[in-house]
């Protein structure tokens, strides 16, 4: 990017106002502003560093706040942080930090981001999320993970109260969009030490969001209330956010229909359909960046045939992602021919072959792959397929092994629940898996790393061109291009058999405003919603 | 009696013992562990974690720590799942409520199912039979997991009546789903338990010599007949208590009420051995003293029995 470019666009975010819920035109603000959400799991831990869980990250973005945050679209707009600069080189960012307080009335400092960053990093803190700060490329931060160095020398630095430093080992153009994630929220340093494991607790908990903690009664619910020392509290509306624990879906819908729930950001498989044309002003489809796939070992460990790219390539023509989306799934999602989830920002589709064809003609170049590998009716191909327990993993793994039934392939199909399955493919113990990713952030790379030899990869694909694309692409000024030639290289070589990118079918009380729904991430802000008077 | 008490408690230490032992070695023989995860952790952080939770050493010297820590201080350790709580918490949170709603499903199991079975059998092969049999039948076949959603929806979206989950100790709304839920099926078996021993001792000699002595029907149940059939109603019960109140994971899941129930089956599914644990040393510390229990009140009950 040229310098120029760089400072107009700093200008830009500049000039963006902090969101705030701001009521359109004729809305009246109904007399309740409180807002229940449905989780299906209960919250695993509220610590920002500690956590692993998006459920979890969920509350605690209403109890803290990151230096950024998003907006309905899931642009970056100012959050902890008024505004920052970043240095010629790509390497240098410096943050202001606006006056704010922590709920206890003590200025939130540079200083309270750089503990937190370094206890997120510091393996004695064992977090799940420690690679989160690797990601960032923070100076140091490998290093600290890895024991080999104190967790004081990680490159964030507070130069005084109100502003903090950060320097990266490499120019990493997704950087600021790390910064709404939990794991880099500050956290109070006095109130950690005082307290121990038991900070989280609601009377003890201290938080700079717009939120504090009331209650929280472990798989029933936890409760925030408005934060009268949030910097914003004269623009947040919602007084306040509740999160209702119903670990069964069709219950937990019946509740939403009895008004005990304003919002659903899941529904039942098969529900959608229905519930769309019964509540129009309520149902809702919306991108998640999410991709799930058929994923192919490839390592020593896989099967031999599987290292044929005509059989992959057989495979994965013989799934009729149109019937996964339409009959099964029937949530809005898309058929995948690639990896990226399609709504990512600044992601440009590639262009894939098979996307144009008829499932007829799929099938027939499929089994004609099939036979050039080798394999027909005397020889048949005998795959496994491995999914980690739930109905709609099975649903879609007897449809797949019904696809590749028909060019003569047969499935046998292996259950497991999640700790298993993710044990098998971290060990590589398996034919083909079931594996679906979410992204970190709103860029392509959090999808296109999963597949760098090194990278988490499981079915230990490796192509060296595409390896140097993704490093090109980290210090390019436009990496569009590069990611897309990546994704072309992933599917040319059928490193796995994408199935559909993932959508949210969501019920939403019908006076509920300022729910994003522009945002892939669906990263949510109780502070920007209010309802309205009927 | 007193001797067998102290026999029987005496048995109940190393019963226990050898239950904690076998679990612990299963569990960790099972496989995947509590930091199974797709992102593998740093060797650094994963060591770190291991050490927190003392999985470094050995299996005997886990096992050695975790039995004196429990004996020394009743410290059940750490969740490895909800690591901003300890394992005596998460116990402390959730068996109050499960204890709440499992006594009362028990109450309403044994009032609802003693009645059925004792109208059932006094007026034998009449309608009143029929109906209660009918009943009982009716209620063996609903299981709860399908009990739980017809309740919601009926009286949460149609009637509005009660909250459609969650939990409070002071509002009795919230409690009355869940132990409807939870009663119905063992309201059915001690109905049919009932019945059918209550008309096995309403056909024996002594309720025979009673009558013909003159003495009032309502005597001669209550007094000669009630008090023998309830025996094998007493044997089924002391078990079916302690699977009550120690939760059912399908009412925690369906009413939301986060009782241990839902607890226990997480932490088999995640792996959290501390939780696991404690739970297991819960509800076998609680079988085996019921099982004592009954064992009294049978003896008080049949003056035959004799320790």
């Amino acid at each position: 990017m040229t310098r120029l470019a760089t400072a107009t666009a700093l200008a830009i975010v500049l000039a963006l106002p902090s969101h705030g819920a701001t009521p359109a035109e004729g809305d009246n603000l109904a007399e309740n502003q409180e807002l229940s959400f449905w989780i299906l799991d209960a919250i695993k831990s509220l610590d920002p560093q500690i956590t692993s869980s998006r459920t979890d990250s969920d509350m605690i973005r209403q109890l803290f706040e990151g230096l950024l945050n998003e907006d309905a679209k899931g642009a970056m707009i100012p959050g902890a942080a008024e505004s920052w600069e970043v240095s010629e080189d790509g390497l240098t960012y410096t943050f202001h930090l606006r006056d704010a307080k922590w709920s206890n009335g003590d200025p939130v400092t540079a200083g309270d981001f750089v503990y937190a960053w370094q206890r997120a990093a510091n393996p004695a803190t064992a977090s799940e999320y420690a690679w989160f700060i690797e990601l960032m490329n923070i100076v140091n931060a490998a290093e600290i993970v890895a024991g080999e160095k104190a967790p004081e020398e990680l490159g964030a630095k507070a130069l005084d109260d109100k502003t903090l430093e950060v320097t990266l080992i490499k120019p990493t153009p997704y950087f600021l969009k790390t910064l709404s994630h939990a794991t880099t929220y500050p956290t109070p340093q006095k109130v950690i030490e005082a307290e121990g494991d038991a900070w989280t607790q609601p009377g003890k908990m201290v938080g700079n969001g717009a939120y504090v903690l009331e209650s929280h009664e472990l798989g029933v619910q936890a409760t925030a209330v408005k934060n009268e020392n949030y910097w914003d509290a004269a623009n947040t509306v919602m007084d306040k956010v509740t999160f209702v624990t119903v670990n069964d879906q069709n219950i937990a819908l019946t509740r939403y229909l009895a008004g005990e729930i304003d919002w659903m950001n899941t529904l039942p498989a098969g529900q959608f359909p229905r519930l769309q044309g019964e509540y129009p002003d309520q149902a809702v489809s919306t991108p998640w960046a999410c991709s799930y796939s058929y994923l192919f070992n490839l390592s020593d460990k896989g099967p031999e045939a599987l290292k044929d790219l005509r059989v992959r390539q057989a495979l994965s023509y013989a799934i009729d992602r149109d019937i996964i989306v339409d009959k099964i799934l029937q949530g809005g999602q898309k058929p995948a021919y690639y990896w990226t989830h399609w709504a990512i920002e600044g992601f440009e589709a590639p262009e894939i072959e098979m996307a144009g064809w008829s499932q007829a003609e799929r099938m027939e170049k499929a089994k004609a792959l099939l036979a050039e590998a080798g394999y027909g009716p005397d020889n048949p191909l005998t795959l496994t397929i491995q999914y980690n327990t739930s109905e709609d993993h099975k649903k879609l793994a007897i449809a797949v092994q019904q696809f590749w039934k028909a060019i003569g392939v047969n499935v046998t199909l292996n259950n497991y629940e999640w700790k298993v399955h993710i044990d098998r493919l971290n060990n590589q113990d398996f034919e083909v898996a079931r594996y679906a990713w979410c992204g970190d952030y709103n860029e392509a790379s959090t999808f296109l790393d999963y597949f760098r030899s090194g990278g988490y990869n499981q079915g230990k694909y490796s192509n060296a061109d595409y390896d140097k694309l993704l490093a090109d692409a980290a210090t390019a000024e436009n990496p569009a291009d590069l990611y897309k030639q990546a994704e072309q290289i992933l599917v040319g070589d059928m490193a796995l058999a994408p199935a559909y990118h993932y959508a949210q079918a969501q019920m939403i009380n019908a006076d509920l405003r300022g729910v994003p729904l522009e945002n892939v991430m669906s990263t949510w802000y109780a502070k920007d919603m209010y309802r309205v008077a009927e | 009696m007193f001797a067998f008490v102290m026999r029987r408690l005496a048995v109940a230490i190393p019963t226990l013992l050898l239950l904690i032992i076998f679990s612990f070695i299963l569990m960790h023989l099972a496989p995947g562990g509590p930091f199974s995860q797709e992102r593998e952790l740093p060797a650094q952080v994963l060591a770190n974690l291991n050490e927190k939770y003392g999985l470094n050493d050995p299996l005997w010297k886990q096992i050695w720590n975790y039995l004196t820590g429990i004996v020394l201080h009743f410290d059940f350790g750490p969740s490895f799942v909800y690591p901003d709580r300890t394992v005596n918490e998460l116990i402390a949170s959730g068996f109050p409520v499960t204890l709440t709603y499992g006594t009362l499903s028990f109450i309403v199991a044994i009032l609802a199912g003693v009645s059925l079975g004792v109208i059932a059998a006094i007026w034998h092969n009449s309608w009143l039979d029929y109906l209660a049999v009918g009943i009982s039948i009716g209620a063996q076949v609903l299981p709860n997991f399908v009990m739980a959603p017809i309740l919601v929806l009926v009286f949460t979206l149609w009637y509005r009546l009660l909250p459609g989950g969650g939990w409070s100790f002071t509002d009795p709304t919230f409690w009355i789903m869940p132990v409807i839920a939870l009663a119905t099926s063992y309201m059915a078996s001690i109905a049919r338990i009932t019945r059918s021993s209550m008309l096995e001792v309403l056909g024996s000699n002594h309720i025979r010599t009673a009558r013909a002595k003159g003495m009032p029907e309502h005597r001669v149940i209550i007094r000669h007949a009630l008090k023998p059939a309830m025996l094998p109603v007493i044997s089924y019960l002391g078990p079916v208590f302690v699977s009550m109140i120690t939760g059912s994971v399908v009412i925690d899941i369906y009413f939301s009420t986060g009782g241990i129930g839902k607890a226990f089956v997480d932490s088999a599914l995640n792996r959290d051995y501390a939780v696991m644990m404690g739970v297991t040393i819960l509800v076998g510390a609680l079988t085996i003293l019921f099982n004592l229990i009954v064992d009294i009140l049978y003896a008080w009950i049949d003056p035959k029995i004799r320790y």
